[in-house]
């Protein structure tokens, strides 16, 4: 197990080397740049300008210094930020970013999961068309929609939740971690009811009942155990996209997270903030892919055999 | 049942859900602290290293420049300096500065405090985006540019502790409204040199614990993506008059979000509102809606080495068959108003030529003159714009309006901004809206930047009688009427050759919680935070 995880992580580093090379020469290569503005920045003052942020170099230069400053874990000072680097950025940004696709992915995992096993349990019925055509919607309603829908009826018209903000009014993390999770939430029910409707015509179940074991000892215990997998595989992706994709959720309940930045940073040329964020995410979701693959491991003994577990 | 738990746990802080308890609105009353939307995060706090609107409202209450404004007439009003002499000639003004100025540490502040801080913005390393703000001082602009190493040759002089002596280039009638621009504040020499700030952008001397600043407040908090905080500051001279006690501005770049947030009582007032809103707010509170007209004016770029816009008929053609009261009614619900010039009419007593009027039946005389008659063979254009909503109603509106009275085919072309921007600077298009705000209130600043060359010149114009006014003979000139009607003789030239369509002058439209009073409207939309108080009903 160790051997896997130590070469995964071996195996990431040209990854994220592609990643970095790709994105560093990409940025610069977009029309516009860090400077330009609807009034025009004479031209001493824009030489100043870029001498202090080392664009006066030849590009690849540039590029050799910016690999020495990742290499001591600096990611170099923000361009739209004058006085940020892009490390406070990112600290400052990522907590609330964090917290709200954690709870997004719980509300995920508990709406998601508790559909799937009632669809699953007796499927082709209501309880199986109800959570689905549910999920369905989920899947394709925009948190762009979603979050507005959400805010009209429980903040304004209902006015039991606050319309936006983070963690400074009790409950105002609900509606932006419901909004986020939904279509996540949504995916979780369709791979529990595929997952489940697959263990429970395994033969195991059926010796499980044979047995005379209750049912809710066998859908928990026995069943749910297997048929989890597909989404403890899901899960991990599902966090890093969380995690990167909190753009719209972050701007329309006005939380103090990364995403707006990230994306901000893009149409603002910030260079060194677009390559802190992006190597930031990669890195993120490099590791989250490795976790889920670990867990899904974990819970296959199958494939933990052919891992090398002991276990 | 151990999963249960632990979800269970982690789900706790999302279900204590009751929105109850006060709203910001309510409490701030009460604290005296105003809530406000203030459009973006802002890039610094450093007055020599930001240009936008959200970052000069809150340097707008750490900061007290030499002369105010008057928030409503924006006269000239006593600010660090309590009176001033201007010489004859109307090159040398002499600032007497008041001696109970502080920093907000309890220093003194004093003229040379001044001197050193216009070095600081001047500085060739700096990269101040703002440093031509003070180019009318005397070789400033040599300075800043590197053609002057010696700052002593910059007209700026200190004649004792509280005396500040300035030599401009030209007299200026505009130079006092000038000394309350964010270039023209002090800044801290102590506080930068300790941090490193003296010549870079990257420099910690603006974080709450660190920064002094000398205006009626100074920073409490400074939360990324969430909130900058001032409070009332006890050392500024005219402290006994401040109402307020604090202001938070909160970085709201979704406006659906800041009018959902003014709504619910979180905010008194916003930094904007969706137009889509507009007729709500008209029907059922007017008493919040805030509308003013604004030193902005929006128009369109026509690129004049372009076949078929090379030919000045063709421009006024164009110009000629924008309908904009039917534009400003319909797509922009109303708030803005015509332009037929650039300069906004009445800007310092200032009124634009208006060369033309809405007149179809003229228009399609001059196009058909040019040798389109009824549109035939007009070469195929398109209009750029940079990628948003509002723009692209006005360029479909245009484009109907240029097809039904002319008969030509206009194509539409969004970009993204930066790309916009440079295919702008390049003159990479045929017809682009571009907008431009007023940096003072003068006609220098809409019509001083038509000439050969401008950084912000992207059409292709180039007049050397415009170029002659402009530069030498209106700088020149002694008397204030003299000057209007110098400009007024240059936008007659410009409008008369129409490098480019005025479309309308902008207007301020935000939400405004009636418990605010004293913040009073003006085109510069500068808000004088200091003669604001809150009144709940």
């Amino acid at each position: 197990m160790w051997r896997f995880i130590a070469l995964r992580l071996l195996q990431a580093i040209p990854v994220l080397l592609i990643v970095i090379t790709v994105t560093f020469f990409l940025v610069r290569f977009a029309p516009g740049g860090p400077f330009s503005g609807e009034k025009a920045v004479i031209p001493e003052v824009k030489a100043a300008l870029e001498a202090q942020y080392r664009l006066d170099q030849p590009l690849f230069s540039q590029y050799l210094a910016y690999l020495s400053d990742l290499a001591h874990g600096n990611f170099g000072p923000s361009f739209k930020y004058p006085g940020r680097s892009v490390n406070e950025l990112i600290a400052a940004g990522f907590p609330a970013t964090f917290e709200l696709g954690l709870y997004a992915l719980l509300i995920a995992v508990v709406l998601g999961m508790g559909a799937g096993i009632l669809a699953a349990l007796r499927p082709n019925t209501w309880s199986d068309y109800l959570p689905m055509s549910a999920a369905m919607i989920g899947i394709c309603m925009p948190t762009l929609l979603l979050g507005p829908l959400l805010v009209l009826v429980f903040g304004l018209h209902l006015d039991w939740l606050p319309v936006s903000g983070w963690g400074n009014v009790p409950g105002d993390k609900l509606l932006p971690s419901l909004t986020l999770g939904a279509a996540y939430a949504a995916y979780v029910a369709r791979l529990t009811r595929g997952g489940m409707l697959e263990v429970l015509s395994q033969d195991y179940i059926r010796t499980a009942r044979a047995k005379g074991l209750p049912e809710r000892t066998v859908i928990l215990k026995h069943a749910l155990r297997g048929g989890v997998i597909p989404v403890v595989a899901f899960l991990g992706p599902a966090f890093a996209g969380l995690l990167s994709g909190s753009f719209v959720v972050e701007s329309v309940f006005q939380v103090p997270g990364l995403g707006r930045f990230f994306v901000q940073a893009a149409f603002n040329r910030d260079y060194t903030m677009i390559l802190g964020s992006t190597i930031f995410f990669a890195t993120l979701i490099v590791l989250f892919n490795l976790l889920s693959d670990v867990l899904a491991a974990w819970l296959n003994p199958r494939l933990r055999a052919d891992l090398g577990g002991r276990r | 049942m151990r999963w249960n738990l632990l979800i269970g746990l982690f789900l706790l802080p999302l279900l204590c859900a009751c929105s109850g308890g006060e709203s910001r609105v309510v409490s701030g009353n009460r604290e005296g602290i105003l809530h406000m939307g203030n459009g973006t995060e802002p890039q610094e706090l450093d007055p020599h290293a930001v240009t936008g609107v959200p970052e000069h409202n809150i340097l707008l209450a750490l900061f007290e420049g030499l002369v105010g404004k008057d928030p409503v007439t924006l006269a000239p009003v006593p600010g660090v300096a309590e009176r001033w002499e201007i010489s004859e000639d109307g090159r040398t003004y002499t600032f007497h500065l008041r001696h109970d100025a502080k920093w907000s540490n309890g220093d003194a502040l004093t003229a040379e405090d001044f001197r050193w801080s216009w070095w600081r913005g001047l500085q060739p390393t700096l990269g101040n985006e703002y440093a031509y703000m003070l180019y009318p001082i005397k070789n400033a602009e040599n300075y800043v540019t590197g053609k002057l190493d010696d700052f002593s040759q910059v007209g700026v002089k200190v004649l004792d502790d509280y005396t500040l002596e300035v030599q401009l280039n030209e007299p200026t009638t505009y130079f006092l409204q000038l000394l309350d621009h964010q270039s023209y504040f002090p800044v801290p020499r102590k506080i930068l040199e300790q941090f490193g700030g003296v010549s870079a952008r990257f420099s910690k001397w603006t974080r709450p614990g660190n920064m002094v600043s000398n205006g009626p407040f100074r920073l409490k908090e400074w939360k990324l993506y969430d909130r900058v905080a001032v409070e009332k500051n006890p050392h500024y001279w005219d402290a006994a008059n401040v109402k307020l006690n604090g202001i938070v501005f909160y970085p709201t770049e979704n406006t659906s979000t800041e009018e959902r947030m003014f709504r619910s009582g979180q905010l008194h007032m916003t930094s904007s509102i969706p137009l889509d809103k507009i007729p709500a707010y008209r029907a059922n509170h007017p008493d919040a809606l805030r509308m003013n007209p604004y030193l902005g004016s929006y128009y369109f770029e026509v690129n004049i080495t372009r076949p078929g816009l090379d030919d000045v008929r063709v421009r006024r053609a164009l110009a000629m068959t924008v309908d904009r009261d039917t534009l400003i009614n319909t797509v922009l619900q109303g708030v803005n108003f015509p332009a037929y010039a650039i300069t906004p009419p009445g800007t310092s007593g200032y009124q634009p030529p208006q060369l033309f009027k809405f007149d179809p039946e003229g228009a399609r005389k001059l196009l058909a003159e040019a040798g389109y008659p009824d549109g035939k063979g007009f070469p195929k254009i398109e209009i750029l714009y940079n990628t948003n909503e509002g723009h692209r109603k006005i360029a479909v509106a245009l484009q109907q309006m240029w097809k039904q009275y002319l008969n030509i085919d206009v194509g539409m072309v969004n970009q993204e901004w930066k790309v916009y921007l440079d295919n702008r600077d390049t003159h990479n298009y045929d017809i682009a809206r571009a907008g431009w705000i007023g940096d003072y209130v003068d006609p220098n600043t809409f019509v001083g930047m038509w000439i050969t060359g401008g950084g912000n010149n992207h059409t292709g114009w180039s007049n050397a009688q415009f170029d002659d006014l402009v530069l030498r003979r209106i700088p020149a000139m002694q008397t204030e009427e003299e000057t209007l009607a110098g400009f007024h003789e240059a936008e007659t030239i410009l409008m008369e050759s129409m490098p480019i369509i005025p479309v309308y002058t902008y207007s301020t439209k935000y939400l405004l919680d009636p418990a605010v009073k004293g913040l009073s409207a003006n085109i510069m939309d500068f808000y004088s935070f200091k003669n604001v108080w809150l009144e709940p009903r």
